[in-house]
Order: C-alpha cells, then structure tokens, then sequence
C-alpha cells in the first residue's frame, strides 16, 4: 500500500516536515513494514512553470517537419522574471522551439526552464536548434512524468485549469508530493485505505486521527433507489456471498471531464494509473475509504439487480473484454440481461461507464473473502476490488463511501445525486470477546495496567465493557481479525509497544541431545569432508531422463518419480529420485569455471513415490484429526530417504614436485561408500553390479550383511559420460544412509585383545578370471577357522606363468590363538583348510 | 675409540715410509713421534683424512706401535719405564684422536643434514582438502547453540501433507496468507501434497509425537516458487524453534532470541520485536537483530518472524491451549549467512562452485 503524504495529513496529524522516511519508521512500530518510497521530486526538479503562449510561428524544415518558434510568458503579466540562471529571459518571456502542435496561442502550458531536470536525469538548457536558441521546453505528460501521452504537450485547460502565469508547475501538478509504500499483512485489509493507514498513524505517534468518514454526511434517503435482491443459493461455508448492498445513481455526469490534478497525482503515488474521471473518482473512494466501487452506466443495466450465484454454463464478458466461462461458485451481479460482473472481482462490458455515460449507478457492497478469493482465482483477475475484499472491508463503510462517490460526481463531473438510496442485506454484527483480566499480561510478560488494556483497544475503535473477571470487547466494524482473547491480546501489546516486553530465559527440561541419527549423519557427512570431498547443496528439481538413468535399477520399466504440479521449469519438473544428477551439473558448472578435479558430494532427501500419494482430503483446522485420519495423513507421504552420493572427476590432487598426482578411479567410489559404513560401524557387502548409469564392468552394488541393497559405486558408463559432457573415466557414488544408520548396532561389545605372538602365513590361489576376490577371501576366512586373525588381498596376477582365463590372486592371512602361542604347525594346518575350502568352493589351486 | 663410518674392509693400507723404530725409553724420540701424531691428526680435515692419519700414526707399522711392541724385548728393570712412557704417549694420541672423530663426524652429519636440505615452500598437497558446505555448517552452529540449552533437533519430510503445511498452521483455506507462501504443489494435486513452504510442519509433528513439555528446533530444506536471483532462490533452508511448556510469554520468547542472537553476532548483539502477523502465532513478531560487526558499520537487520503460538495449532495437535502457551521463531539460514558472512549473492549459495565452499572449509 502506497500512502501519498497530501492525503494521510488531511487525516493525520503528520509533522511539516516529516518524509516519506519518516512515516514509515512511525508505522513499522505498529506493524506495517517499509517496501519504498515514491518521490517525483528525485526525478523531476529545478524551475518547471505555467507559461503562456505568446506567439507561435510553424517554420517548415528541410527534413519535412515543420516546427513552432514560440514565444512564451513565464512570469505573471507586468511582472519581472526574478530567476537569474543562464538562458532565463529577464523579461519573464522565453523562446522555445517545440515539434508538437496541438496548443494555440493563448494557452497555459508547462514550462520546464533552463536549470530544470525532467525524469530519466534530462537537463534543460538553452539550445540552438533549427536557426533559434530555445531556451526551455513545453512539456508533455510523458517529459513530466506523470502519464504516457506523448501526442503533443501538457495544455492545462484540458485539465481545467487555469493558474497564474509564473505558478510553480510542480506544485500544481502534485510532484512536491511524495509517497511511502509499506507492507500490509494480510490480517489487516483496513489498512488498504488511507483512512486505516491515517489511524494506525495516530497510534503510533500517538497523535488526532479524523476519520474520513466522519466528513461525509449521507444524505437521508427519500425513496428506495434502483432494486436490488440478494439471493444466494449456495453460501461457501453457509456465509452469504453478499450481506449489504448499497446503490445510489448520479445523473447528469460528464464523463469525459478531466479529473483534477489534486485527484490524479494521489492516485498517481498511490499507482494506480488515471483513466477517466469516474473511474479515477471509483479508484479514489476506495483508496480513501476502503471501499471498492463499481460504477455502472445506468441506461445499460436493464431491470433489477439480482445478486446470485453462476448457473452452469454461463458466461460473461468482463471489462478486459475477454470472455469468461462462470462457475457456479461464482458469486454474480446479474440484471434481466444476464451477467454483468463477477461480484468484487471485474465488472462486465455491456454495462462499462463510458466517456458518453450520463447516468451512473454506484455500487457499494460488501462481499464475503472466500467468495472472493476463489473466483479471483479462478479467473485469474488479481484486482484492487478483490484484494480488499479477501482481506475483508469494513462492512459499515458502504453507505458513506457510496456518498463520498455520489459528492465527487457532482463536485468534479457535473452530476446531480438521486436522493433515493438502496440498502439491502443484512450484516452479521460483531460479536463481544471475553478478554480475562490478566490473560493478556500472562501471554506477553507485561503487567498491564487495566486503563492500558482498556485504552489501547478503545483507541482501535472497539467497544470495551469491564465484567467480570476480564473485558467483554466488541471489535469495530473493520477489523473483523480480532476474533479471540489472543488477537486482543497482540492489540495491546502492539499499541503499549514491543518494545516494552522484557526479556527472561525459560528453562528447558533435560535433553537428550542429538539423537542417533543426527549423531550419525554429522559424522558421516563430517568425515566425507575430512576425506577431502567438497559438499554442495543442489536443488532437488531434476529432469525425468535424470531418474530414469540415475534411479533404483530396474529393468526396462520406466522409474516412478513424483512430479511438481508447477515447476519453475517444465525440464526440471520432476523430484530427484537420487542426489547424482545434481551432483553431475555442479560438477560441469565447476569444470566450466576452470575446476576439473573434483570429489564432490551431497547428503540430501530423494523422493520415491509410494502406493498410496496424499490424501483425497484434508481435515479442518484448529482441531486434532482423529487417529485414523491422522494415520491416514502420515501413510500418504512418500518415502524419503536421506540419500548420499559423491562424484569424482580429474585427478585426486595437484601436481607438484615430488608427487605424481593419481587419476580417480572406481575403487574411489567405493571408498567413499565404504568410510560412511565404517564411520557408523556397518559392515557394507560389495559384490559385482549392474546399474544403467554405471560400467557394466566397473559397478559394485552395496549390500548389508542381510541382502538389503543399499547402494551403487564405480565408473559411470562411458557412453552416458559422453552424453552429459563429462569427462572419460568419472566415478559415482550413492548410498542410502537411512539403511545404512538402521543397521548400526545400538552396542558394540568388546572384542578380547590377544597378546600371543602372531604367525603370518601368504598363499596366492589360482582361481577362474570370474571368480570374485571377495568370495575366495570369504572361503579362506571361513576355511581359517577360529585361528584366523585377519586375511588380506595384496595382490592380484594375470600373465605369464597362469593358464588362460585364470587369475592369481594373493592373499596374507594372520593367525593367533587367544590363549597360546601358535606353532607352525597349527598355522601351517589352518591355512591349509582355508585352501582347501577354496579348492573346494573354486577350484582354486595353490600357485 | 669408536668405529668409524668410512672404513671399509677393502681399503688397503696406506703405505708408509719404512721408519725407524723409536727406542721406546728414548722420552725425545717418542715424544716427537707423538707430536708427528698429534700434528697430522689436527690437520686431517675430513673423516678420511683422519684415517689416514690414525693408520700412520696408530697402525701396526706406526713408529709408536713400533716401538710398543720393543717393550716386550727389553730388560726387565726397564719395562715399567718404557710401559708408562709408552702407555702415556699413546693415550695422548688416541684421546686426540677420539676427540678429532668426535668433530669431524660431528661436522659430517651436520654435512649431510644440509645437503638434505628442501625447499619446503614446494610442499606436494597429497592430501585433498574437502569441505563441508557453509549452509551445514551454519545449520550445525545454530543446532548447537540450542542442544546446549538443553533443546531438541526435530526433522520432518520435504514432501509434506498440506494439512501440517497449512491447516495444522491455522492458515484458512482461502485465506490469502496461504497464497503468499507461493507454494510448489505436486501431482496428483488431488492428493494434496506440497513442498513444504517452511519447517512450521515439523513443529506440529512434534507437538503430535512428543512429550509435553516441547523444547524444538526444526532446521531443514524448504520450498518457494521463487525464481533464482541475488536475493532468492526457490530452495532455502530455515531453522524455527517452539517451546510449549506452561506459563511460556513473549518475554520468554524475547529472551531465547536475545540468548541465540548474542551466541551468533558477540555479546553486543541484541533483538528487536516488530508486530506482524503469520496465522500460526498470535501474537505475532517480526524480529530484527542488532549486528554490531555488520558490514558498514553496527545496524538493525530483519532476520525472521516469531511469536506465541496460535491456539488453533495447540488445538490441532490435541493440546489444550488453556493450560499449555509457547513460543515459535523462525529465521533463514541463507539470510543468515549473507549479512554475518557477508555473502552478496544467493548464486554462490547454490552454484556449488568449489571456491566457495572450500574458502570456508569446516568452519564458519
């Protein structure tokens, strides 16, 4: 809400010389935050004045134009020019060239002298141009700032007026006058007028507030005016669409009179653009008052008005000319033609008040905010009528705003006001709050005194009867928000000041700390870091062929992944079923600036939709669901597990002297799967995988020790790698943590240290080149028996001296006894059982 | 006398001028010979030298030992003579000699120290440096700061049922409160689920799941149909407390705040409470933070919203509001980190360019 400062002051008491700055530091202390300020005067300065036309001689030019040589008094007649800056004329007459002609001599013009700065930092000064030196400029509306018409220049009896040669220009068209622009929350719909801005104002500074309404008498009503029946079949929560329906009729207008500049300049600052002078009139009353008016041209609405809900298929053409298909929760303004507006939203064209309309009727009603609000959106049509009406409008405003319009047109248009009025429908009045005595002191930590209670709620217009035990407060007729203890509650508080409530630290009971989980995901996501990955934070919006190369491998069928109703990008529209693909773009945006080895990773939720989505329903506010329902609500959620992945690239470190950087490669992805296992005590199982995203033959797939599949590591396929851009060889990561936490064991019991010397034993298996390294060691472990300490891959051979297809794989096995030394002989015994099991499960055979 | 590191097996022995041999009762014969000695063991230089010197002046064809080994065919009355006269001329030697060593090897492995000198300016960097995200780590320090008061973290879903979004939180269903969180739905929209528009859903959850009385921070993800710019971004992250105990007031809320402010920004930094309204806490705050190492000198800045918490999320959660108040606050870790980390644009935020997140490594 923009509040031009001319306008608050007539309400208000502003300080002279308060700016826009000013006011806004007052308000933000009620609760409206500053947004901006609005001020011609920084775009437009210096001496801008009525002239006159003197002379005016058209010069025909080479180029084909023809331009006017004018002489134009800028001092009143008889009068001495008193600005001395170079290029004014002493004698109060300037020469200026002008290319527009549609002035005469004789009319009063703008004149921005030399010295003068119009918007966009345009400097005026004295200028030879086709033969003269112009000194000045005849301003249009659009040099001045203050609309687009750029067909020729301001002549200001169009705008009927008709000042004194010499009046400050600035003055007269409004620009001295500044605007500041504060947010309104959207409890607070009073507060989209200058009359609930002008009284918040007063409660900050503590200061007279008039209230506009009180200036407008409203005409007794000497007859029903024109008819009007509310009938709505179909309340939305059983409130009626429309509970007061004012109407008056204005005859005689001339619609096409200029609206003064007082008028367009607030509307201006207020930034609403003038059109025609009803409907500048219609915007101004709703800006003053709160009230949103419709005008309609009286001789096009035919029969009586019927205010009532859509019936199927009906349509309507609203003022932007489009046509509307209506919903039967449409709340309609109908006539015997049909249609002629969506209440509180847009009018309709066939009965739009035109610059031929002489007649006008004025509506003023009150309209219910949910109504409103769907068929805003519904309709998509964001207006400043339905934005008060949302928030809700003062419903005892109608008749005096209805009267401030009726003034106007006969003040500014000419018109002649009907004494008849129609006033239908009934408001539902406001009901008393039981406010106990000290119910606000305990919520805010002040000790109020019962005066403060009573005065600040008083001072917001509410009625306040001391009873027992507390305060019966009725709320005014505008801020029909303060509808419990605690809403009058903040209104004491607000108005005493926030300031005020002191400070106490409430003690917490005990805690329990971090819990296991969040133990764990620190550490994990700690130690990833302290293994030198870099962590990113990506966003979870990726493409569909994202999830279907990166998701859970699944053969064929396309990956189910939830889809966003309204990406920001139709590409993006879908949520991340795992972190990579995030992963991959911050990876090439890195190489793009020049960073090509990377080791990233990201902890993040992926989203993997479930049988059962959502809810058809969702139960009421303000109370517990029941249980089923409340299950019901945590059942439909999608599963969303805390996934984490990494991404190698490039090489492991920098080249330096004495050190030979090494490339990535697989085993790095493992590695970093491993150590988040390792840092939560989970034994992780890797055997040999296949996932779209990754070499066939350079995939391990991650496993617990009870089958569940929790993760895939190694290569990135080749082919996908050159599709994405990315460099040969880039390696991946991805585990599920969640599983991966869940398997931690809650208690590590100890495991007895022996002190015996150990008896280290190699033996190198010559297995098929097939057979996994993981399960020969398996073999020799379980072989080794109870002796066995630790057994170790160290190397592994193809080539010369093993047959074809087959493999040399070296293993060192350490043996110790808990209560002995071992001889040889049991190590050599032991060993040879592992082998032996191995030969058995293998084939393996001794090298 | 110790062994010597340069002496190898193969070295042959240096030859020596055939001598002749000292009459080892002849005190200025032996004396000279012990001065030849001494003389050629200062003037060896290096460890090599004084081998050679000791060859020649200790070796068994020295003239020293020479003339030792005429002791045994002497006459007995003149043994002890020649003995001590020996002994003594030969202790002389082998102490210069030991000290000698002692130098010379002392210089060799100074020597050798200095030839293994390197320029450790051109250290290798085997070890990557990682790093966390400053985003985490803020999110981390502020979870801290509220378990060492003895509060609890909670967390909830991203993808999230509208009612604990929005009706749980008391926003109407048309209300336009609702509008202003420009909210991602997702499809079916039937199934009314939601990218939650703040972590406020965590804090009915907790309400739902725990034990009054509730002490919570809910840090996490949340989502707004905000295009990326300097200053937004549709992915932020927030922190929101709650505390719901008995007799909980805007001044306890005050003095959490005040407490959290002055473990973030030093002991100079303070709040300040402005009305506001969010339909889930009535009274409602806006909540300025004074920082006093704010770039460009100590000043006012937003940095979130608070207030007591409105009865009808109480009731939704089946707490009675007559018997249990508190508290909820809630403030962006983006924004956050841009005015006390002086960030200047979200897109450094959220690029995951390695310059940035590496520059604050672990810390914060």
């Amino acid at each position: 809400m923009r509040i031009p400062l001319t306008w608050l002051r007539d309400y208000a008491q502003v300080p002279a010389g308060a700016t826009a700055e000013d006011v806004m530091t007052d308000l933000v202390k009620v609760g409206f935050e500053e947004e901006d300020v609005h001020r011609p005067l920084d775009e437009i300065s210096g001496p801008v004045v009525v002239g006159q036309v003197l002379s005016l001689e058209k010069e025909p030019q080479s180029n084909g134009k023809t331009i006017n040589w004018c002489t134009v008094r800028v001092v009143p007649e008889g009068a001495e020019q008193t600005l001395t800056i170079d290029g004014i004329d002493p004698s109060g007459v300037q020469g200026i060239v002008c290319g527009a002609h549609n002035f005469v001599v004789g009319d009063k013009v703008v004149v921005t002298l030399p010295g003068a700065v119009l918007p966009g930092d345009f400097r005026i000064t004295p200028r030879k141009t086709y033969g003269h030196v112009s000194a000045g400029m005849i301003a249009s509306v659009r040099e001045l700032g203050i609309g687009d018409d750029h067909d020729g220049i301001l002549v200001l009896s169009t705008l009927g007026l008709d000042p004194e040669l010499g009046t400050d220009a600035l003055e007269l068209l409004g620009l001295r006058d500044e605007a500041a622009e504060i947010n309104v929350t959207p409890d607070r719909g009073y507060a989209f007028s200058i009359r609930g801005v002008a009284r918040e104002y007063a409660h900050a500074t503590d200061s007279v507030f008039t209230d506009p309404a009180s200036l407008v008498s409203v005409s007794a009503a000497t007859g029903a005016g024109h008819a009007v029946v509310l009938s709505d079949e179909a309340p939305i929560y059983g409130n009626a669409g429309c509970d007061r329906f004012v109407v008056r009729t204005v005859t005689g207008i001339n619609a096409a009179a200029p609206t003064p500049p007082w008028m367009s300049s607030r509307l201006r600052l207020a930034g609403i653009r003038s059109i025609s002078l009803p409907v500048d009139i219609s915007n101004y009353v709703m800006l003053e008052l709160g009230q949103p008016l419709h005008f309609y041209d009286a001789d096009k609405v035919s029969g009586e008005i019927v205010v009532r809900r859509a019936v199927a298929g009906e349509t309507l053409k609203t003022l932007d000319g489009k046509v509307r298909k209506l919903d039967v929760e449409d709340l309609l303004i109908t006539d015997a033609s049909g249609a002629i507006g969506i209440a509180g939203v847009m009018g309709g064209a066939s009965t739009e008040v035109t610059s031929e309309t002489v007649n006008v009727l004025i509506e003023a009603a009150h309209f219910e905010e949910v109504s409103i609000a769907r068929s805003r959106r519904r309709h998509k049509l964001p207006s400043e009528a339905s934005k008060r009406f949302e928030r809700g409008v003062d419903v005892a405003i109608a008749d005096v705003a209805a009267q401030r319009a009726v003034d106007l047109l006969v003040e500014l248009a000419g018109g002649t006001e009907e004494s008849t009025v129609t006033d239908v429908g009934t408001p539902v009045a406001p009901v008393a709050v039981f406010l106990p005595m000290d119910y606000a002191s305990a919520r805010i930590g002040i000790d109020f005194a019962p005066e403060q209670i009573i005065d600040s709620l008083t001072n917001l217009g509410a009625t306040v009867e001391t009873v027992d035990g507390g305060y019966s407060v009725t709320a005014p007729s505008w801020r029909h928000d303060l509808l419990t203890k605690d809403d009058l509650t903040e209104e004491v508080a607000r108005l005493v000041g926030y300031e005020l409530i002191p400070s106490t630290l409430p003690t917490a009971p005990p805690g329990r700390g971090y819990s296991r989980t969040q133990q764990q995901r620190r550490r994990v996501v700690q130690a990833l870091a302290d293994s030198g990955l870099t962590e990113i934070l990506a966003y979870p919006f990726v493409s569909k062929a994202s999830n279907d190369t990166f998701g859970v491998a699944e053969a064929g069928a396309p990956r189910a992944a939830v889809k966003l109703a309204n990406p920001l990008s139709e590409e993006f529209g879908f949520l991340r079923t795992s972190v990579l693909p995030g992963l991959i773009e911050t990876a090439k945006r890195n190489h793009s600036r020049g960073f090509n080895d990377l080791a990233l990773f990201e902890s993040g939720l992926v989203f993997l939709p479930s049988e059962t989505m959502g809810t058809a329903s969702i139960p009421p506010l303000g109370v517990k669901p029941a249980d089923d329902v409340l299950d019901g609500l945590y059942g439909g959620i999608p599963y969303q597990p805390l996934s984490i992945a990494a991404i190698f690239t490039g090489k492991d470190s920098p080249a330096a002297p004495s050190h030979a950087p090494r490339a990535w490669d697989w085993a790095d992805g493992l590695d970093a799967a491993r150590l988040i296992a390792d840092v939560v005590g989970v034994e992780l199982v890797v055997s040999q995988g296949s996932h779209q995203a990754f070499h066939p033959g350079r995939a391990a797939v991650l496993s617990l020790r009870n089958g569940d599949v929790i993760g895939y590591a190694g290569e990135l396929h080749p082919k996908l790698l050159a599709e994405l851009n990315m460099p040969a060889r880039s390696v991946a990561m991805e585990v599920n943590v969640d599983m991966i936490f869940a398997a931690a064991a809650d208690v590590i019991v100890a495991k007895a240290i022996s002190t015996f010397p150990v008896a280290t034993q190699d033996v190198a298996l010559v297995v098929p080149v097939e057979v996994p390294a993981a399960a020969v060691l398996e073999a020799l472990r379980e072989g080794a028996g109870e002796l066995l300490e630790d057994v170790a891959l160290f190397d592994e051979y193809q080539g010369t001296g093993i047959p074809e297809g087959s493999k040399s794989l070296a293993f060192g096995l350490r043996f110790r006894a808990t209560d002995r030394t071992l001889t040889s002989d049991e190590a050599s015994a032991a060993r040879a059982s592992a082998v032996e099991l191995a030969a058995e499960r293998f084939g393996a055979t001794q090298r | 006398m110790s062994e010597m590191p340069q002496k190898t097996a193969e070295m042959p022995e240096p030859t020596t001028e055939p001598a002749a041999v000292p009459d080892p009762l002849d005190e200025a014969a032996i004396g000279a010979a012990v001065e030849n000695a001494l003389a050629a063991i200062a003037a060896a230089a290096t460890l090599d030298e004084l081998k050679t010197a000791r060859l020649a002046h200790t070796g068994e064809k020295s003239p020293l030992s020479l003339a030792n080994r005429e002791i045994g065919g002497l006459a007995k009355e003149f043994k002890a003579a020649a003995g001590k006269l020996m002994g003594g001329s030969r202790g002389r030697v082998a102490k210069a000699l030991a000290a000698r060593t002692e130098v010379l090897e002392a210089e060799d492995a100074a020597r050798i120290l200095v030839e293994e000198t390197v320029d450790v300016t051109a250290a290798p960097r085997r070890r990557r440096a990682g790093a966390r995200h400053p985003l985490s780590t803020l999110q981390d320090r502020v979870s801290d700061i509220f378990v060492g008061m003895g509060w609890e973290i909670a967390e909830g879903p991203e993808l999230e049922s509208e009612w604990f979004n929005f009706d749980a939180l008391n926003f109407k269903p048309d209300h336009p409160a609702r509008e202003m969180q420009d909210t991602f739905f997702v499809e079916p929209p039937e199934a009314h689920l939601l990218m939650r528009t703040h972590t406020s859903p965590v804090q009915v959850r907790s309400l739902l799941e725990r034990e009054l009385p509730v002490y919570v921070l809910c840090p996490g993800k949340v989502f707004r149909t905000d295009e990326l710019d300097a200053t937004h971004t549709p992915v932020f992250h927030q922190f929101e407390g709650l505390a719901i105990d008995k007799d909980l007031s805007m001044a306890d809320l005050r003095g959490t705040l005040e407490h959290f402010a002055r473990q973030m920004f030093g002991s100079e930094a303070s709040i300040r409470l402005r009305p506001n309204f969010f339909p889930f806490t009535e009274p409602s705050a806006e909540l300025d933070i004074w920082h006093p190492g704010a770039k460009g000198g100590p000043r006012w800045i937003e940095w979130g919203g608070c207030g007591m918490v409105n009865p009808n999320v109480l009731r939704a959660a089946g707490i009675d509001p007559d018997v249990y108040s508190g508290f909820a606050f809630g403030m962006g870790i983006e924004r956050t980190l841009m005015f006390r980390n002086e960030v200047g644009d979200m897109h450094d935020m959220i690029e995951g360019d390695v310059r940035f997140s590496e520059h604050f490594g672990m810390e914060i």
